[in-house]
């Protein structure tokens, strides 16, 4: 009896030491391809990466040197205009979501922005085609910034509410209790209590945007040259990164992977900062 | 309730939350009824269904226009890229819940974070550069001539040994989702009640017992809503799989050779496009996206919402 007792235990920690096993291994796999990725793009673009980088613009193909100014100017340039256009909205729906939780809009909306959070980015592109670059009739900055500012709008209201949902409510009641309106109350006390979580859900929204290439391929276009002026095509480190990657020259891929390296060394740095903001607690 | 609304600047300020607000179910119905009228020269043509299940997209010479080839790339790439992430996922995420340590887990929900925040375009550049030309010369060719020697029957399974194809698409999609499976059933299983697990720590279980019996059957909704989640990325996910997939739409496909999907499509032609049809033909498939991508996100809500409550009404 008590052999057997034994052995259906020693059955059972066996089960437990294997599936101990099986999740490290696991999880070993769930990250294997991130490390690499990361790795290759530390070496292969570490190479490539320098001052001229950052100065000068492309050169046309066979010709060494360049860098990718303009690309890394007009990212800055149509993701800064796209969050412009997105950010009353955004912020306006994430304010309506988690200050007005009886509002009968609520539902739908939290419902359409995770719908639309969700949604292909190329089909952000191609509403920006349709809405801006057809009846404009050509490419432009505007219309990429446009499918940007498309696409982080469901971004920016469900990262407001998430934030706006953590002010303590006594913060809304000393405002009420002073007599204060509630728009007063939200905008000079809500808002500003929360304003290192809206920062950081706003510079989540902007890297998430700045990494996309799909929404631009037929709004913003690319440009080899530097373009300031958002009504002409302009270029993004995405778009030129995809541009480069499928082009047949060894000095292109180089830049690839440097601007591969940047995008990332990038992203990294927007979440680390808001991992940074989000671990001070209200 | 209704008096706190009634102060004047407070209306004022309620409407226009609420007009800008509107701004975004605007943007939804503004994208399904663009999508729709942008593609209503090509579906208005073939007709839904024979557009959706036509097996002819040739632009050039007859200007038919048929999706199947689109839609079916992308089912199958899809859901082979979910079945291959899922059990990595899932692992991940028990890992980070419940048997790493502090530290640990920190970085590796950090890691998760930033899995998921790496551009699509940097993991095709690896694809393309990296993993492509070594499944090739490590899997393919090897796996090609053994088959030409001892299997020939398997040959026009697993296509032309270029790289460039379902399999590299698939396997670059499947470690490009995990995050967002993973994410959510780590939540689910954090979200299970303590005292859940201490019942049947209490009982003798083994830490895995107490996974399989007390913790993964209530986070089971919050799972699979992950994993409709990494499938509504996977539908959409463009440029990584344009990068890869070789982009070729003969039927029947073939492991190892090229394939489409619906966005690989778009992002391959729509600059190209010149005449009316062409383009209202890619806009359509776009419009089968998007009913797609609803379908998912609305099932990915829906599940999510029935596990909250599950989770409240236990609690």
């Amino acid at each position: 009896m008590s052999r057997e007792r034994d052995l259906a235990l020693r059955r059972r920690y066996w089960v437990e030491r294997l599936m101990l096993a099986l999740v490290a291994l696991g999880t070993l796999l769930a990250f294997l391809v991130l490390f690499l990725v990361l790795a290759y793009a530390l070496f292969q673009g570490a190479g490539a990466l320098n001052l001229d980088f950052f100065l000068k613009d492309m050169r046309p193909p066979g010709e060494a040197g360049g860098g990718l100014r303009q690309a890394i100017v007009g990212t800055l340039l149509v993701d800064g205009l796209g969050l412009l256009l997105a950010l009353p909205f955004g912020l306006a729906a994430g304010i309506l979501l988690a200050e007005y939780p009886d509002h009968p809009l609520n539902p739908y909306l939290r419902l359409l922005s995770d719908t639309l959070n969700g949604m292909p980015a190329i089909l952000f592109g191609l509403l920006a085609f349709i809405l801006v670059v057809k009846p404009m009739g050509g490419f432009s900055g505007l219309s990429g910034a446009f499918a940007l500012g498309f696409l982080m709008i469901p971004i920016l209201a469900r990262s407001t509410e998430g934030v706006l949902s953590l002010v303590p409510k006594e913060v809304r009641e000393a405002g009420l209790a002073l007599g204060l309106p509630r728009w007063r109350v939200i905008l000079s006390l809500v808002l500003p209590t929360a304003r290192a979580g809206l920062i950081t859900g706003i510079l989540l929204a902007f890297a998430r945007a700045a990494g996309e290439a799909a929404p631009l391929l037929f709004t913003a276009f690319g440009s080899p040259l530097l373009e300031l002026n958002p009504l002409k095509p302009m270029d993004t480190l995405p778009l030129r990164l995809f541009a480069f990657a499928i082009s047949p020259y060894e000095d292109w891929h180089q830049k690839a992977w440097a601007a591969g390296l940047v995008l990332f060394g990038f992203i990294t740095l927007t979440s680390l900062l808001a991992r940074w903001a989000s671990r001070r607690r209200f | 309730m209704k008096r706190l609304y009634t102060h004047f600047g407070d209306r004022v300020f309620a409407l226009v939350l609420l007009l800008l607000a509107l701004g975004v179910v605007a943007l939804a119905l503004l994208m399904a009824y663009e999508l729709y009228r942008g593609g209503s020269l090509a579906l208005g043509r073939f007709g839904l269904l024979g557009f959706a299940l036509g097996r002819e997209w040739d632009p050039a010479l007859e200007k038919a226009f048929g999706a199947w080839p689109y839609i079916l790339g992308t089912l199958i790439v899809s859901l082979s890229a979910l079945s291959l992430s899922f059990f990595p996922a899932l692992a991940a995420a028990i890992f980070a819940a419940e048997y790493a340590p502090r530290w640990l887990a920190q970085i590796l929900n950090f890691l998760l974070d930033l899995m998921a925040a790496v551009p699509s375009v940097v993991y095709g550049l690896w694809g393309i550069f990296v993993l492509a030309p070594w499944l090739r010369d490590k899997l393919q060719l090897p796996l090609y001539l053994w088959a030409a020697e001892h299997a020939p029957g398997l040959l026009p399974l697993l296509g032309v040994p270029t790289g460039y194809g379902l399999m590299t698409a698939i396997l670059i999609l499947a470690s490009m989702i995990v995050p967002y499976t993973a994410a959510l059933a780590r939540d689910a299983i954090a979200l299970v009640p303590r005292e859940h697990r201490e019942a049947a720590y209490a009982l003798g279980a083994t830490r895995w017992e107490v996974m399989r019996l007390a913790i993964l059957p209530l986070a089971r909704g919050g799972i699979l809503a992950g994993a409709f989640l990494a499938l509504a990325r996977a539908v959409g996910e463009t440029l990584a799989v344009t990068m890869v997939i070789g982009n070729s739409h003969k039927l029947p496909y073939t492991l190892f050779g090229g394939a489409a999907t619906m966005p690989s499509v778009i992002a391959n032609e729509f600059t190209e496009a010149v005449e009316d049809l062409h383009l209202s033909a890619l806009i359509a498939v776009g419009f089968l996206l998007f009913l797609v991508s609803m379908a998912v996100n609305f099932t990915a809500a829906y599940v999510l919402r029935r596990q909250e409550r599950l989770v409240k009404g236990v609690l």
